[in-house]
């Protein structure tokens, strides 16, 4: 980048005021002290951990944790090695996001739906709900769902019964297919539930706290994609003599949907972290797991780094799909 | 590309609150105490308790802390400054502790804290401990109408415990050993612990006896609940600092060996300052006048005042009055000395000489 000695009038500009090169100058300086922040950062973090003698490592993952899990999809027990522990609580963590996004999604939809009712009643239940839900901490809706709730359950026989569903203090019982493939509905054997499917009251709690918070909040996203669907479309398709359920399913959904979906991206992602409270409520996810490991370890910082990854990977996972399912119902151009 | 610019910036403001977080503290340790120095410039002593345990630390009605851990961080308030009320309390949860201590956010951990190899090694936890203010053991609570007479009447019930603690790890072990399956129920912090217990999620709570005995006193019917016989790990519960700062941890552990060397000898709060008066008149009281510091530099030897006994016996009284007042007769836990008496007595409490 030779700077022109001789200035041949009119014909070049010296580069200190080139367009072509100023910028270049500009950005190379920011990335620099961008990249010194960065390595004296790190350099700082090196040297105080080696000063405390916590230089990473991460030799640990390998022993024994020592420790057991009460309920994981993925088996383990005490004498499996900590990242195996680890792995169980974010099967566990993947298991009530995903069921969690499902259910919120399902609740969601159908108030911000109801929100548009014509019946007035199902209308300001629709509003009541999501005013009083979205201004209610969800740390507290948690630990109400479960000390208040759920640890009330009766017991034994006492518990309570739905057709296919026990509610019980010892857990959730619900009918599937058991042995050989036949329907089996909960049933006591010795005062105990037994059914093809059990779920913690943990699990409960969390799962009812999370879906009933986030879906409040769905509504609200569902709500404004309908509101942007033109009011002539409603009035169009009530000529046609579309009812009020098959306008919305046929007309206006579709086209609400790609107003929809980037704002259920961040409903998604939000609800993927604040799983994460599942520590409050005494369900194992990737986080109480973490925590135990952390302090029978001592390596602080390696664990929040794994924390940090996952959790960082896990959104940027919903992310993308949900990317791909924005771009399926995008409007394609002919 | 977008997209990923997007996500590259918050990534990097995250790393850097993280490194940030890291930086002040922890630096070089050095044979001089950087902590002491700190501790005095502050003017007051940040320590770390639990706050929701009666006899060890509690916020009472009136709004002050009181305890057997409380009266450790009293008594090296009142030998660092003369006043037992230089000290700001930390409430800690059992996960939070060590991530605290390390950080610098405390100076020094008087939690109900089990000493043991991992936490106190260099590649472990790095804490260095101080004397053992409370010798426990693990223990079981259930309702007394559960029909559990033993750990084995447990299989297949679920047990609550708090996480980041000793009694997890025991608790594992112990049911494997007897093979034993269980369902352990993990919450972060006590109050969740035995709100889920009360609740009747579980059949049983563990945790160290003395703990549980705590506990008990804020039921709403404590008779109604019972400790199983079983004793299933040592917990020897002891104050801890930072294995970076020595000089630091010295100042400390001699302190706490003041107030039972204290208690040895006799020294109460009631006599403190008669006893002073005594070695202050009489040269043949060596021992006395050491240990009081009317003559030598013990005291300068740790960094501290050399009437640095005589200060925290005046503020918390010795050893033996401490666990009296707490958990002892004094108090509602009512807790037996144990082998919590000194060791002329048959217990395990004995400090080293001050010599």
């Amino acid at each position: 980048m030779g700077p022109e000695k001789q200035p041949v009038a009119g014909d070049v500009t010296p580069w200190w005021r080139d367009r072509r090169v100023l910028p270049w100058v500009v950005q190379g300086v920011v990335g620099l002290l961008v990249l010194l922040l960065i390595a004296f950062l790190l350099g700082n973090l090196v040297r105080n951990l080696t000063a405390a003698g916590l230089l990473l490592s991460w030799r640990w993952l390998n022993q024994p944790a020592g420790f057991d899990i009460s309920e994981t999809l993925l088996p383990f027990d005490a004498g499996m090695p900590y990242w195996r522990g680890l792995a169980a609580g974010l099967v566990n963590t993947v298991r009530a996001v995903l069921t969690g996004l499902v259910g919120a999604t399902a609740l969601g939809t159908l108030a911000g739906m109801a929100s548009f009712s014509r019946n007035g009643l199902l209308r300001g239940i629709a509003r009541v709900y999501v005013e009083v839900i979205r201004n209610i901490p969800l740390l507290l809706q948690l630990v109400f769902w479960y000390f208040v709730v759920f640890l009330a359950l009766p017991n034994g026989a006492a518990a309570i019964q739905l057709p296919g569903l026990v509610l019980a203090k010892s857990g959730l019982y619900l009918a599937g297919f058991g042995e050989g493939l036949r329907w089996t509905v909960p049933h006591l054997v010795n005062g105990v539930w037994q059914a093809p499917l059990r779920l913690s009251v943990e699990f409960g709690a969390l799962l009812t706290g999370l879906i009933i918070y986030s879906a409040a909040f769905i509504a609200e996203v569902v709500r404004g994609g309908i509101a942007a669907v033109p009011k002539g479309q409603w009035e169009a398709a009530s000529s046609l003599g579309f009812g009020w359920l098959a306008t919305l399913r046929w007309i206006v959904l579709p086209q609400a949907l790609r107003v929809i979906v980037p704002g259920l991206n961040t409903q998604y992602i939000s609800l993927a972290k604040n799983s994460s409270l599942a520590v409050a409520v005494g369900y194992t996810d990737l986080y109480s797991v973490a925590e135990t490991t952390l302090n029978q370890t001592g390596r602080a910082v390696e664990v929040y780094l794994i924390l940090l990854g996952v959790y960082l990977g896990l959104d940027l996972l919903i992310s993308l799909v949900m990317n791909g399912v924005n771009q399926l119902v995008q409007i394609r151009e002919r | 590309m977008a997209l990923r610019r997007s996500l590259l910036w918050p990534l990097t403001a995250l790393l850097a609150v993280q490194l940030a977080g890291c930086a002040p503290e922890g630096g070089s340790g050095g044979v001089q105490s950087q902590k002491l120095a700190t501790i005095t410039g502050r003017g007051k002593l940040i320590c770390g308790v639990d706050g929701k345990l009666p006899g060890f630390s509690f916020v009472g009605s009136d709004g002050q802390y009181s305890g057997l851990d409380v009266d450790v961080c009293k008594a090296v308030a009142a030998a660092l400054f003369g006043d037992p009320g230089k000290v700001e309390y930390r409430d800690l949860n059992s996960s939070e502790r060590f991530a605290a201590l390390a950080s610098g956010e405390v100076d020094l951990l008087s939690r109900n804290t089990t000493m043991t190899l991992s936490r106190d090694a260099a590649g472990g936890n790095g804490l260095s401990f101080a004397p053992t203010t409370f010798y426990d053991g693990q223990g079981v609570m259930t309702p007394a109408n559960s029909g559990v007479k033993t750990l084995k009447d447990l299989a297949g019930k679920p047990i609550c415990v708090e996480s980041g603690t000793t009694t997890e790890l025991n608790l594992a072990d112990r049911m494997r050993e007897l093979g034993v399956p269980y369902t352990p129920l993990k919450f972060q912090t006590g109050d969740q612990t035995y709100a889920a217990y009360l609740g009747g999620r579980c059949v049983a709570v563990t945790s160290d006896r003395s703990q549980l005995a705590a506990k008990r006193t804020s039921f709403p019917s404590p008779d109604q609940h019972i400790l199983l016989p079983d004793v299933m790990s040592k917990e020897p519960l002891t104050p801890a600092t930072v294995n970076a700062d020595p000089a630091w941890a010295d100042a400390v552990r001699w302190t706490v060996y003041g107030l039972m060397q204290a208690e040895e000898l006799g020294i109460t709060k009631a006599n403190v300052a008669a006893k002073l008066a005594e070695a202050k008149a009489n040269k043949n009281l060596a021992d006395l006048r050491r240990f009081l510091g009317v003559e030598g530099d013990f005291g300068k030897q740790l960094g501290l005042p050399s009437d640095f006994v005589v200060r925290a016996v005046t503020a918390v009284g010795n050893y033996g009055e401490i666990f009296d007042r707490n958990v002892g007769p004094g108090s509602k836990l009512k807790l037996d000395r144990g082998v919590n008496r000194q060791w002329k007595d048959g217990g395990l409490i004995y400090s080293p000489p001050f010599r």
